[in-house]
Protein backbone atom coordinates (compact mmCIF):
# COMPACT_ATOMS: atom_id res chain seq x y z
CA UNK A 1 0.00 0.00 0.00
CA UNK A 2 1.32 3.43 -0.92
CA UNK A 3 0.03 6.89 -0.17
CA UNK A 4 0.24 10.19 -2.12
CA UNK A 5 3.84 10.41 -3.27
CA UNK A 6 4.38 13.71 -5.06
CA UNK A 7 4.01 15.83 -1.93
CA UNK A 8 6.80 14.40 0.25
CA UNK A 9 9.05 17.05 1.84
CA UNK A 10 12.06 14.75 2.38
CA UNK A 11 15.38 16.18 1.18
CA UNK A 12 18.73 14.41 1.35
CA UNK A 13 22.10 16.06 0.90
CA UNK A 14 24.46 13.21 0.01
CA UNK A 15 27.49 15.47 0.38
CA UNK A 16 26.88 15.79 4.12
CA UNK A 17 26.35 12.04 4.69
CA UNK A 18 28.95 10.37 6.92
CA UNK A 19 27.79 6.87 6.09
CA UNK A 20 26.67 5.93 9.62
CA UNK A 21 23.69 4.08 8.18
CA UNK A 22 21.23 5.05 10.91
CA UNK A 23 18.73 6.42 8.39
CA UNK A 24 18.61 2.99 6.76
CA UNK A 25 18.06 1.32 10.15
CA UNK A 26 15.34 3.58 11.49
CA UNK A 27 13.21 4.01 8.36
CA UNK A 28 10.11 1.80 8.54
CA UNK A 29 9.57 1.99 4.78
CA UNK A 30 13.08 1.41 3.38
CA UNK A 31 13.31 4.90 1.87
CA UNK A 32 17.10 4.83 2.24
CA UNK A 33 19.66 2.18 1.38
CA UNK A 34 23.44 2.04 1.71
CA UNK A 35 25.41 2.45 -1.52
CA UNK A 36 29.18 2.69 -1.54
CA UNK A 37 29.42 3.51 2.16
CA UNK A 38 26.93 6.32 1.90
CA UNK A 39 23.20 6.52 2.24
CA UNK A 40 21.12 6.83 -0.90
CA UNK A 41 17.53 7.95 -1.27
CA UNK A 42 16.01 4.97 -3.06
CA UNK A 43 12.26 5.29 -2.52
CA UNK A 44 11.29 8.85 -1.70
CA UNK A 45 7.63 8.23 -2.46
CA UNK A 46 7.35 5.66 0.34
CA UNK A 47 8.31 8.28 2.94
CA UNK A 48 5.69 8.90 5.62
CA UNK A 49 7.53 11.92 7.04
CA UNK A 50 7.92 10.42 10.51
CA UNK A 51 11.24 12.22 10.84
CA UNK A 52 13.19 9.29 12.33
CA UNK A 53 15.96 9.59 9.72
CA UNK A 54 16.54 13.32 10.05
CA UNK A 55 16.33 13.18 13.85
CA UNK A 56 19.09 10.58 13.92
CA UNK A 57 21.30 12.09 11.23
CA UNK A 58 24.19 13.61 13.16
CA UNK A 59 25.69 15.54 10.20
CA UNK A 60 22.27 16.96 9.35
CA UNK A 61 22.12 15.57 5.82
CA UNK A 62 18.39 14.91 5.95
CA UNK A 63 15.62 17.47 6.15
CA UNK A 64 11.93 16.65 6.32
CA UNK A 65 8.88 18.42 7.58
CA UNK A 66 7.91 15.70 10.00
CA UNK A 67 4.49 15.20 11.48
CA UNK A 68 1.66 12.77 11.93
CA UNK A 69 -0.26 11.78 8.82
CA UNK A 70 -3.52 11.92 10.70
CA UNK A 71 -6.66 13.59 9.37
CA UNK A 72 -8.11 14.11 12.85
CA UNK A 73 -4.86 15.75 13.92
CA UNK A 74 -4.87 18.06 10.89
CA UNK A 75 -8.49 18.97 11.57
CA UNK A 76 -7.73 19.76 15.22
CA UNK A 77 -4.79 21.87 14.01
CA UNK A 78 -7.00 23.79 11.59
CA UNK A 79 -9.75 24.33 14.15
CA UNK A 80 -7.41 25.51 16.88
CA UNK A 81 -5.04 27.39 14.59
CA UNK A 82 -2.09 25.31 15.77
CA UNK A 83 0.24 22.80 14.15
CA UNK A 84 -1.36 19.50 13.12
CA UNK A 85 -1.29 17.36 16.21
CA UNK A 86 -2.37 13.93 17.23
CA UNK A 87 -4.18 14.80 20.42
CA UNK A 88 -2.85 11.99 22.54
CA UNK A 89 -2.27 13.83 25.80
CA UNK A 90 -4.28 14.00 28.97
CA UNK A 91 -7.60 12.28 29.29
CA UNK A 92 -8.46 12.56 25.65
CA UNK A 93 -9.43 9.27 24.17
CA UNK A 94 -8.70 10.26 20.60
CA UNK A 95 -5.39 8.84 19.67
CA UNK A 96 -3.69 6.81 17.04
CA UNK B 1 24.66 -8.11 44.42
CA UNK B 2 21.08 -8.55 43.40
CA UNK B 3 18.63 -10.32 45.66
CA UNK B 4 15.03 -11.16 45.08
CA UNK B 5 12.19 -10.60 47.47
CA UNK B 6 8.92 -12.23 46.65
CA UNK B 7 5.80 -10.15 46.64
CA UNK B 8 3.29 -11.00 49.36
CA UNK B 9 0.18 -12.52 47.80
CA UNK B 10 -2.72 -10.12 47.65
CA UNK B 11 -5.71 -10.77 49.84
CA UNK B 12 -7.91 -13.49 48.44
CA UNK B 13 -5.20 -14.88 46.17
CA UNK B 14 -3.43 -18.19 46.58
CA UNK B 15 0.30 -18.11 45.85
CA UNK B 16 0.99 -19.69 42.49
CA UNK B 17 -2.60 -19.45 41.36
CA UNK B 18 -3.54 -16.56 39.07
CA UNK B 19 -6.00 -14.16 40.68
CA UNK B 20 -9.43 -13.86 39.17
CA UNK B 21 -9.81 -10.86 36.88
CA UNK B 22 -12.21 -9.08 39.19
CA UNK B 23 -9.75 -9.21 42.07
CA UNK B 24 -6.89 -7.71 40.12
CA UNK B 25 -7.14 -3.99 40.62
CA UNK B 26 -4.18 -1.90 39.57
CA UNK B 27 -3.38 0.61 42.27
CA UNK B 28 -0.99 3.55 42.08
CA UNK B 29 2.30 2.33 43.48
CA UNK B 30 5.81 3.39 44.15
CA UNK B 31 9.05 1.49 43.80
CA UNK B 32 9.23 -1.24 46.40
CA UNK B 33 5.53 -1.04 47.13
CA UNK B 34 3.99 -3.06 44.40
CA UNK B 35 0.42 -4.05 43.92
CA UNK B 36 0.24 -4.30 40.13
CA UNK B 37 -0.97 -7.78 39.18
CA UNK B 38 1.86 -8.23 36.70
CA UNK B 39 4.61 -7.69 39.26
CA UNK B 40 6.11 -10.54 41.29
CA UNK B 41 8.49 -8.89 43.72
CA UNK B 42 11.47 -6.57 43.70
CA UNK B 43 15.19 -6.84 43.05
CA UNK B 44 17.47 -5.01 45.45
CA UNK B 45 20.15 -3.21 43.51
CA UNK B 46 22.95 -0.76 44.26
CA UNK B 47 20.50 2.09 43.70
CA UNK B 48 17.48 0.65 45.47
CA UNK B 49 14.58 -1.68 44.80
CA UNK B 50 13.57 -2.39 41.23
CA UNK B 51 10.15 -3.97 40.62
CA UNK B 52 10.18 -7.21 38.72
CA UNK B 53 7.61 -7.80 35.97
CA UNK B 54 6.15 -11.19 35.17
CA UNK B 55 6.51 -12.29 31.59
CA UNK B 56 3.35 -14.38 31.38
CA UNK B 57 0.15 -12.47 30.71
CA UNK B 58 -2.72 -13.26 33.03
CA UNK B 59 -6.44 -12.91 32.57
CA UNK B 60 -6.39 -9.48 34.24
CA UNK B 61 -3.79 -8.36 31.67
CA UNK B 62 -5.90 -9.66 28.81
CA UNK B 63 -9.05 -8.03 30.14
CA UNK B 64 -7.15 -4.72 30.28
CA UNK B 65 -5.97 -5.27 26.71
CA UNK B 66 -9.51 -5.86 25.50
CA UNK B 67 -10.66 -2.66 27.19
CA UNK B 68 -7.73 -0.68 25.84
CA UNK B 69 -8.39 -2.03 22.34
CA UNK B 70 -12.02 -1.01 22.60
CA UNK B 71 -11.14 2.48 23.79
CA UNK B 72 -12.84 1.90 27.14
CA UNK B 73 -10.86 3.98 29.60
CA UNK B 74 -7.79 3.18 27.54
CA UNK B 75 -5.85 6.03 29.09
CA UNK B 76 -6.09 4.39 32.50
CA UNK B 77 -3.78 1.60 31.42
CA UNK B 78 -0.48 3.34 31.83
CA UNK B 79 2.55 1.90 33.62
CA UNK B 80 4.46 3.85 36.25
CA UNK B 81 7.63 5.07 34.48
CA UNK B 82 11.02 3.89 35.71
CA UNK B 83 13.25 0.85 35.73
CA UNK B 84 11.89 -2.69 35.90
CA UNK B 85 13.50 -6.09 35.90
CA UNK B 86 12.54 -9.17 33.90
CA UNK B 87 13.94 -12.47 35.13
CA UNK B 88 17.15 -12.08 37.12
CA UNK B 89 19.15 -9.43 35.30
CA UNK B 90 22.79 -8.70 36.13
CA UNK B 91 25.13 -5.83 35.34
CA UNK B 92 25.69 -7.34 31.88
CA UNK B 93 22.02 -7.79 31.02
CA UNK B 94 20.55 -5.75 28.19
CA UNK B 95 18.50 -2.62 28.87
CA UNK B 96 15.35 -2.39 26.78
CA UNK B 97 13.44 0.89 26.62
CA UNK B 98 9.69 1.22 26.10
CA UNK B 99 6.72 3.55 26.63
CA UNK B 100 4.43 3.48 29.65
CA UNK B 101 1.54 2.33 27.49
CA UNK B 102 0.03 -0.91 28.67
CA UNK B 103 0.06 -2.69 25.33
CA UNK B 104 3.69 -1.68 24.64
CA UNK B 105 4.79 -2.86 28.08
CA UNK B 106 2.80 -6.10 27.85
CA UNK B 107 4.20 -6.94 24.41
CA UNK B 108 7.70 -6.30 25.66
CA UNK B 109 7.58 -8.35 28.87
CA UNK B 110 5.91 -11.22 27.04
CA UNK B 111 8.64 -11.12 24.38
CA UNK B 112 11.27 -11.31 27.13
CA UNK B 113 9.97 -14.59 28.55
CA UNK B 114 12.86 -16.67 29.82
CA UNK B 115 15.30 -13.78 29.49
CA UNK B 116 17.07 -11.60 32.00
CA UNK B 117 16.80 -7.94 31.14
CA UNK B 118 16.22 -4.47 32.45
CA UNK B 119 13.24 -2.57 31.12
CA UNK B 120 13.33 1.22 31.25
CA UNK B 121 9.82 2.64 30.95
CA UNK B 122 9.63 6.24 29.74
CA UNK B 123 6.80 8.56 30.71
CA UNK B 124 4.86 8.95 27.48
CA UNK B 125 1.59 9.78 29.28
CA UNK B 126 0.26 6.33 28.52
CA UNK B 127 0.80 6.65 24.76
CA UNK B 128 2.36 3.96 22.56
CA UNK B 129 5.97 4.25 21.38
CA UNK B 130 5.37 5.39 17.80
CA UNK B 131 2.75 8.05 18.56
CA UNK B 132 4.75 9.25 21.57
CA UNK B 133 7.91 9.47 19.46
CA UNK B 134 5.99 11.53 16.91
CA UNK B 135 4.94 13.90 19.68
CA UNK B 136 8.41 13.90 21.22
CA UNK B 137 7.35 12.50 24.59
CA UNK B 138 9.20 9.30 23.78
CA UNK B 139 12.17 11.53 23.19
CA UNK B 140 15.80 12.32 23.80
CA UNK B 141 15.17 14.46 26.87
CA UNK B 142 12.89 11.97 28.63
CA UNK B 143 15.26 9.08 27.83
CA UNK B 144 18.31 10.87 29.21
CA UNK B 145 16.37 11.90 32.31
CA UNK B 146 15.09 8.36 32.97
CA UNK B 147 18.58 6.91 32.56
CA UNK B 148 19.84 9.38 35.14
CA UNK B 149 16.90 9.03 37.56
CA UNK B 150 17.21 5.23 37.49
CA UNK B 151 20.96 5.45 38.17
CA UNK B 152 21.41 3.10 35.25
CA UNK B 153 25.16 3.72 35.04
CA UNK B 154 25.48 2.14 38.50
CA UNK B 155 23.26 -0.83 37.69
CA UNK B 156 24.74 -2.00 34.39
CA UNK B 157 28.37 -2.23 33.36
CA UNK B 158 27.73 -1.71 29.64
CA UNK B 159 26.53 1.51 28.01
CA UNK B 160 23.89 0.36 25.57
CA UNK B 161 20.18 1.09 25.41
CA UNK B 162 17.99 -0.99 23.13
CA UNK B 163 15.16 1.15 21.79
CA UNK B 164 12.22 0.09 19.68
CA UNK B 165 12.88 1.23 16.12
CA UNK B 166 9.64 3.19 16.11
CA UNK B 167 11.02 5.35 18.94
CA UNK B 168 13.46 6.86 16.46
CA UNK B 169 11.25 9.79 15.35
CA UNK B 170 11.57 11.17 18.89
CA UNK B 171 15.11 10.20 19.85
CA UNK B 172 18.39 11.57 18.49
CA UNK B 173 20.82 8.75 19.20
CA UNK B 174 23.90 10.97 18.97
CA UNK B 175 22.45 13.48 21.47
CA UNK B 176 21.69 10.70 23.96
CA UNK B 177 25.31 9.51 23.68
CA UNK B 178 26.65 13.02 24.24
CA UNK B 179 24.37 13.72 27.19
CA UNK B 180 24.46 10.52 29.23
CA UNK B 181 27.13 8.35 27.68
CA UNK B 182 24.74 5.59 26.65
CA UNK B 183 24.69 4.38 23.06
CA UNK B 184 21.27 3.93 21.48
CA UNK B 185 20.80 0.71 19.53
CA UNK B 186 17.59 0.58 17.54
CA UNK B 187 15.94 -2.81 17.86
CA UNK B 188 13.19 -4.31 15.74
CA UNK B 189 9.81 -2.70 15.11
CA UNK B 190 7.93 -5.48 16.91
CA UNK B 191 8.69 -6.67 20.43
CA UNK B 192 8.23 -10.28 19.42
CA UNK B 193 11.34 -10.07 17.23
CA UNK B 194 13.41 -8.96 20.21
CA UNK B 195 14.67 -12.45 21.18
CA UNK B 196 15.97 -13.02 17.63
CA UNK B 197 17.53 -9.55 17.65
CA UNK B 198 19.28 -10.23 21.00
CA UNK B 199 20.47 -13.67 19.85
CA UNK B 200 21.85 -12.24 16.60
CA UNK B 201 24.09 -9.84 18.54
CA UNK B 202 21.75 -6.84 18.26
CA UNK B 203 21.20 -7.20 14.52
CA UNK B 204 17.76 -6.98 12.95
CA UNK B 205 16.78 -8.60 9.67
CA UNK B 206 15.30 -6.13 7.14
CA UNK B 207 11.88 -7.74 7.66
CA UNK B 208 12.09 -6.84 11.36
CA UNK B 209 12.62 -3.19 10.42
CA UNK B 210 9.62 -2.86 8.13
CA UNK B 211 6.25 -1.67 9.37
CA UNK B 212 3.51 -3.90 8.10
CA UNK B 213 -0.14 -3.12 7.75
CA UNK B 214 -1.56 -6.52 7.00
CA UNK B 215 -5.20 -7.53 7.34
CA UNK B 216 -4.66 -8.60 10.95
CA UNK B 217 -2.91 -5.31 11.85
CA UNK B 218 -5.80 -3.37 10.38
CA UNK B 219 -8.50 -5.59 11.88
CA UNK B 220 -7.40 -5.02 15.49
CA UNK B 221 -7.86 -1.28 15.00
CA UNK B 222 -11.53 -1.59 14.04
CA UNK B 223 -13.03 -1.53 17.58
CA UNK B 224 -11.30 1.77 18.36
CA UNK B 225 -12.49 3.25 15.03
CA UNK B 226 -16.06 2.20 15.77
CA UNK B 227 -16.10 3.39 19.38
CA UNK B 228 -14.40 6.71 18.56
CA UNK B 229 -16.86 7.67 15.82
CA UNK B 230 -19.96 6.08 17.35
CA UNK B 231 -21.00 9.00 19.52
CA UNK B 232 -21.08 11.45 16.61
CA UNK B 233 -22.91 9.03 14.36
CA UNK B 234 -25.43 8.04 17.02
CA UNK B 235 -26.10 11.72 17.67
CA UNK B 236 -26.64 12.31 13.95
CA UNK B 237 -28.91 9.28 13.70
CA UNK B 238 -30.89 10.44 16.73
CA UNK B 239 -31.25 13.93 15.24
CA UNK B 240 -32.57 12.46 11.96
CA UNK B 241 -35.04 10.33 13.92
CA UNK B 242 -36.26 13.36 15.83
CA UNK B 243 -36.56 15.72 12.87
CA UNK B 244 -38.05 13.15 10.49
CA UNK B 245 -41.45 13.76 12.07
CA UNK B 246 -41.49 17.37 10.89
CA UNK B 247 -43.55 18.24 7.87
CA UNK B 248 -45.46 21.15 6.36
CA UNK B 249 -48.44 20.41 8.61
CA UNK B 250 -46.67 19.95 11.91
CA UNK B 251 -45.23 16.73 13.32
CA UNK B 252 -46.12 13.20 12.27
CA UNK B 253 -44.99 10.32 14.48
CA UNK B 254 -45.63 7.90 11.65
CA UNK B 255 -42.78 9.57 9.73
CA UNK B 256 -40.39 8.79 12.57
CA UNK B 257 -41.22 5.09 12.24
CA UNK B 258 -40.69 5.14 8.51
CA UNK B 259 -38.42 7.90 7.21
CA UNK B 260 -36.69 8.39 10.56
CA UNK B 261 -35.72 4.80 11.20
CA UNK B 262 -34.61 4.29 7.62
CA UNK B 263 -32.52 7.46 7.62
CA UNK B 264 -30.87 6.53 10.91
CA UNK B 265 -30.15 3.04 9.59
CA UNK B 266 -28.56 4.39 6.39
CA UNK B 267 -26.33 6.77 8.35
CA UNK B 268 -25.26 3.95 10.65
CA UNK B 269 -24.61 1.64 7.68
CA UNK B 270 -22.43 4.23 5.98
CA UNK B 271 -20.44 4.75 9.17
CA UNK B 272 -20.06 1.07 10.02
CA UNK B 273 -19.14 0.37 6.41
CA UNK B 274 -16.38 2.96 6.60
CA UNK B 275 -15.15 1.95 10.05
CA UNK B 276 -15.25 -1.83 9.53
CA UNK B 277 -15.01 -2.54 5.80
CA UNK B 278 -12.74 0.47 5.19
CA UNK B 279 -9.79 -0.89 7.19
CA UNK B 280 -10.43 -4.49 6.05
CA UNK B 281 -10.66 -3.68 2.33
CA UNK B 282 -8.15 -0.80 2.35
CA UNK B 283 -5.71 -2.19 -0.26
CA UNK B 284 -8.56 -3.31 -2.52
CA UNK B 285 -10.36 0.02 -2.63
CA UNK B 286 -9.26 2.11 -5.63
CA UNK B 287 -7.27 5.31 -5.30
CA UNK B 288 -4.54 6.42 -2.94
CA UNK B 289 -6.43 9.05 -0.97
CA UNK B 290 -8.32 7.46 1.93
CA UNK B 291 -11.23 9.85 1.38
CA UNK B 292 -11.62 8.54 -2.18
CA UNK B 293 -11.43 4.93 -0.98
CA UNK B 294 -14.12 5.73 1.58
CA UNK B 295 -16.35 7.52 -0.92
CA UNK B 296 -16.21 4.56 -3.29
CA UNK B 297 -17.00 2.20 -0.44
CA UNK B 298 -19.96 4.38 0.57
CA UNK B 299 -21.28 4.43 -3.01
CA UNK B 300 -20.99 0.65 -3.21
CA UNK B 301 -22.86 0.27 0.07
CA UNK B 302 -25.53 2.64 -1.16
CA UNK B 303 -25.86 0.72 -4.42
CA UNK B 304 -26.15 -2.59 -2.58
CA UNK B 305 -28.81 -1.23 -0.23
CA UNK B 306 -30.74 0.34 -3.12
CA UNK B 307 -30.58 -2.77 -5.29
CA UNK B 308 -31.58 -5.02 -2.42
CA UNK B 309 -34.58 -2.80 -1.81
CA UNK B 310 -33.56 -1.92 1.74
CA UNK B 311 -33.16 1.76 0.94
CA UNK B 312 -36.18 2.22 -1.31
CA UNK B 313 -39.21 0.69 0.33
CA UNK B 314 -40.44 3.88 1.96
CA UNK B 315 -39.78 6.22 -0.91
CA UNK B 316 -42.42 8.55 -2.24
CA UNK B 317 -39.91 10.73 -4.08
CA UNK B 318 -37.45 8.25 -5.57
CA UNK B 319 -35.21 10.79 -7.28
CA UNK B 320 -34.89 13.00 -4.25
CA UNK B 321 -34.28 9.99 -2.04
CA UNK B 322 -31.67 8.52 -4.37
CA UNK B 323 -29.84 11.83 -4.76
CA UNK B 324 -29.87 12.46 -1.01
CA UNK B 325 -28.40 9.14 0.06
CA UNK B 326 -26.07 8.88 -2.93
CA UNK B 327 -24.50 12.04 -1.51
CA UNK B 328 -24.74 11.39 2.22
CA UNK B 329 -23.63 7.75 2.42
CA UNK B 330 -20.36 8.19 0.47
CA UNK B 331 -19.65 11.36 2.46
CA UNK B 332 -19.97 9.58 5.81
CA UNK B 333 -17.85 6.64 4.62
CA UNK B 334 -15.33 9.00 3.05
CA UNK B 335 -14.86 10.96 6.27
CA UNK B 336 -14.70 7.80 8.36
CA UNK B 337 -12.06 6.15 6.19
CA UNK B 338 -10.12 9.43 5.90
CA UNK B 339 -9.85 9.39 9.69
CA UNK B 340 -8.16 6.01 9.40
CA UNK B 341 -5.07 7.84 8.07
CA UNK B 342 -4.24 8.49 11.72
CA UNK B 343 -4.01 4.81 12.54
CA UNK B 344 -2.48 3.69 9.27
CA UNK B 345 1.25 3.12 9.09
CA UNK B 346 2.16 4.75 5.81
CA UNK B 347 0.41 8.10 5.44
CA UNK B 348 2.46 11.31 5.50
CA UNK B 349 1.48 14.68 6.90
CA UNK B 350 1.99 16.36 3.53
CA UNK B 351 -0.20 13.75 1.88
CA UNK B 352 -2.98 14.11 4.45
CA UNK B 353 -2.85 17.90 4.11
CA UNK B 354 -3.12 17.61 0.32
CA UNK B 355 -5.92 15.08 0.60
CA UNK B 356 -7.93 17.09 3.12
CA UNK B 357 -7.67 20.29 1.12
CA UNK B 358 -9.68 18.75 -1.68
CA UNK B 359 -11.71 16.19 0.27
CA UNK B 360 -13.02 18.28 3.13
CA UNK B 361 -14.76 20.95 1.00
CA UNK B 362 -16.32 18.18 -1.11
CA UNK B 363 -17.43 16.31 1.99
CA UNK B 364 -18.92 19.41 3.56
CA UNK B 365 -20.63 20.38 0.28
CA UNK B 366 -22.04 16.91 -0.31
CA UNK B 367 -23.26 16.58 3.27
CA UNK B 368 -24.94 19.99 3.16
CA UNK B 369 -26.57 19.27 -0.18
CA UNK B 370 -27.70 15.84 0.96
CA UNK B 371 -29.16 17.24 4.16
CA UNK B 372 -30.90 19.95 2.15
CA UNK B 373 -32.53 17.32 -0.04
CA UNK B 374 -33.54 15.33 3.02
CA UNK B 375 -35.22 18.34 4.62
CA UNK B 376 -36.85 19.24 1.29
CA UNK B 377 -38.29 15.74 1.18
CA UNK B 378 -39.83 16.21 4.62
CA UNK B 379 -41.67 19.34 3.63
CA UNK B 380 -42.90 18.18 0.24
CA UNK B 381 -46.53 17.35 0.45
CA UNK B 382 -47.74 13.82 0.15
CA UNK B 383 -47.28 10.62 2.03
CA UNK B 384 -44.17 9.25 3.65
CA UNK B 385 -41.12 10.59 1.87
CA UNK B 386 -37.46 9.71 1.71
Amino acid sequence: MRYLEDVITLEFDAAKCNGCGLCVLVCPHAVFAMAEKRAALVDRGACMECGACSKNCEPGAIQVRSGVGCAAGVLVGWLTGSEPTCDCAGNSSSCC
Amino acid sequence: MVTIRKKEPAEGCTPGVPCACNQAKVEPRTLGQISAPWSDGVLSTAVGDVPRARTELRCSDRLGTLKARSAIGRMHYSILPGLYAVGNPTAESPVVVTANYKLSFDHLRKALTGRNAWVLVLDTKGINVWCAAGKGTFGTEELVRRVQVAGLDRIVSHRKLILPQLGAPGVAAHTVRHQCGFRVVYGPVRAKDLPAFLDAGLKAEPAMRAVRFALKDRAVLIPVEVVMGAKYVLLTAAALLLFSGLNAHGYALERVRTTGIQSAALVLSAFLGGAILGPLLLPLLPGRAFSLKGAILGLLLFAVLMLSGMATTLTAHPLLHTACWALVMPTISSFTVMNFTGTSTFTSLSGVLREMRFALPLQIGAAALGLGLWVTGLFLSGGPVL
